[in-house]
Parts: C-alpha cells; structure tokens; sequence
C-alpha cells in the first residue's frame, strides 16, 4: 500500500516538475491554452489596435460590398442576432465589434476554403451603438458598421 | 456544466451547404454579479471548429461577448449529401463539447 502511494506521488512530481519546465521554457503559457484564441485583441478597447492585433492591420477600408443584417431596434441587449454577408471574393475573416461593449470584439470567424463570406450568431450588446463587421481579404481589411439602438442593455446583472 | 448538448444541421441546397448550431452554454463574461452582488466567474466558449471530410471550414474565436446558448450558422461549398461534419467546441475553463450531423 505505501509503496503504491509512493510511486504515484513520484509520478505526480515527476508531470509536475515537467509541466513548471515547459512553462518556464514559454511553451505553457497560462491563460492561452488554446494557442489561437486572440485573448489580447478581446481585451483592447479600440478598434485600430485590436484590428492590428487581430489581424495585421489598423485600416479597414469601409465596403458597400459588407451587408450587416441586424435589428435597427434592439430589446434585448443580451440577444441581439447579427448576420454578415460579404460579397469580397476571397474573404478570409469575418469579424464582429460591438463599438460601445465594455469587450468591443465579439467574435472572429476564420473561413476555411470554399467557405461563403457569410455568418450569422447572436451577440450581446451593454448599450446603444454601431456593430462593426470587418472583412479580411486579399490582405486587406473591409468593414462594414450598423447602428443597433438597444432598449434593455445585455451586460448588466 | 454537465449537459454541454449541440444541436446541429447541415443542409444542401444548390451546391451550397448551410450548417446551423445551437449550442448550450452559460457564457457569462465574468464582468456580471449575482442577487447577492458577488462576480460570477468569466464562463464562455472561446473556439469552435466545424470541419467535414478532413477540410476546416470554419473556427470562430468567441468573447463572453456572444448570448448565452449561442447560435451560429455558416455556408459553404463543395459539401456532399451523407457525409459527415462535425462540430467541436471548448471554452475558458478547459471544457468542450462535439457533435457531428449527416450532410442532408
């Protein structure tokens, strides 16, 4: 039985002291488990900065060719269903910012080949404000903003 | 959360296929207070992949940002009736989910 006990504390150590190794050498880095999520963008609070981040440049240049179909009139801040259809031939990205979120960047889309410029989802949104769609494409940014007037806000308790 | 449940639907139509999912998830932002005004912990989904037939058709990064039980849809070429697709799920505290649906 002790010994039992024992070796599975060794073993224990043994993951433990491999794991502090592989964090000290940056490749555990705590909070970015998921090597691809973009935690630093989600917590910028301005649009140049978090595109910059996100996706390599500060400029999104504005396109009729973005559609966002969204309510003009929102409710219900904590649903607020957006789709955006992107007429860009080769759209790689699709991003969605609510500007006047306390989190401005809602979601990023990464388009797999053969994937249409198009996602629809549900957002939450705290006050009135415009929903920014930004479309990568070419290397070059696109977006799009609607103004969604939210009556119940979506972020409070 | 034990009942990480995905409801999902592929449709051909055209050449086109357009997925539909619903997932059930909390997703709270960690920035709300309970009835006795105490934070409730940042609990939400932070990627989804979808892929059929060994191609990557879709990841979304997600915030707490997007409504609880969240819905996504997405369309795409090249899909065929009777294959697989599957959907897969994980969220800040490590947990995930997955399911798969028949192209129709």
């Amino acid at each position: 039985m002790m010994n039992i006990r024992r070796r599975i504390l060794l073993q224990g150590s043994l993951t433990a002291a491999a794991l502090s190794a592989a964090a000290g050498a940056g490749l555990l880095v705590p909070g970015r488990v998921l090597a691809a999520w973009p935690e630093k963008a989600f917590k910028m609070k301005t649009m140049p900065e978090m595109l910059k981040e996100l996706l390599g440049a500060e400029a999104a240049e504005e396109s009729g060719d973005i559609n966002i179909k969204a309510p003009d009139i929102a409710e219900n801040g904590s649903v607020v269903p957006i789709t955006v259809t992107s007429g860009i031939a080769g759209s790689e990205s699709i991003s969605l910012i609510a500007v006047n979120n306390p989190a401005p960047l809602v979601a990023s889309y990464e388009l797999g080949e053969g994937t249409e410029g198009f996602v629809s989802t549900r957002i939450k949104m705290g006050k009135s404000g415009d929903v920014v769609a930004v479309v990568k494409a070419g290397g070059k940014l696109y977006s799009a903003r609607k103004e969604v007037k939210v009556t119940i806000g979506g972020c409070g308790g | 959360m034990a009942t990480n449940s995905i409801k999902i639907r592929a449709q051909l139509k055209d050449g086109v296929t357009t997925v539909k999912a619903l997932m059930t998830h909390p997703m709270e932002t960690g920035a709300r207070k309970d009835s006795d005004g105490k934070m409730i912990p940042a609990h939400f989904i932070q990627e989804v992949t979808c892929e059929s037939g060994g191609r990557k058709l879709l990841t979304a990064y997600w915030s707490g940002g997007v409504s609880k039980n969240p819905y996504l849809s997405f369309k795409f070429n090249g899909g065929k009736a009777g294959e697989m697709l599957k959907l897969a799920w994980m969220d800040n505290k490590g947990e995930s989910a997955s399911a798969e649906a028949e192209i129709k």
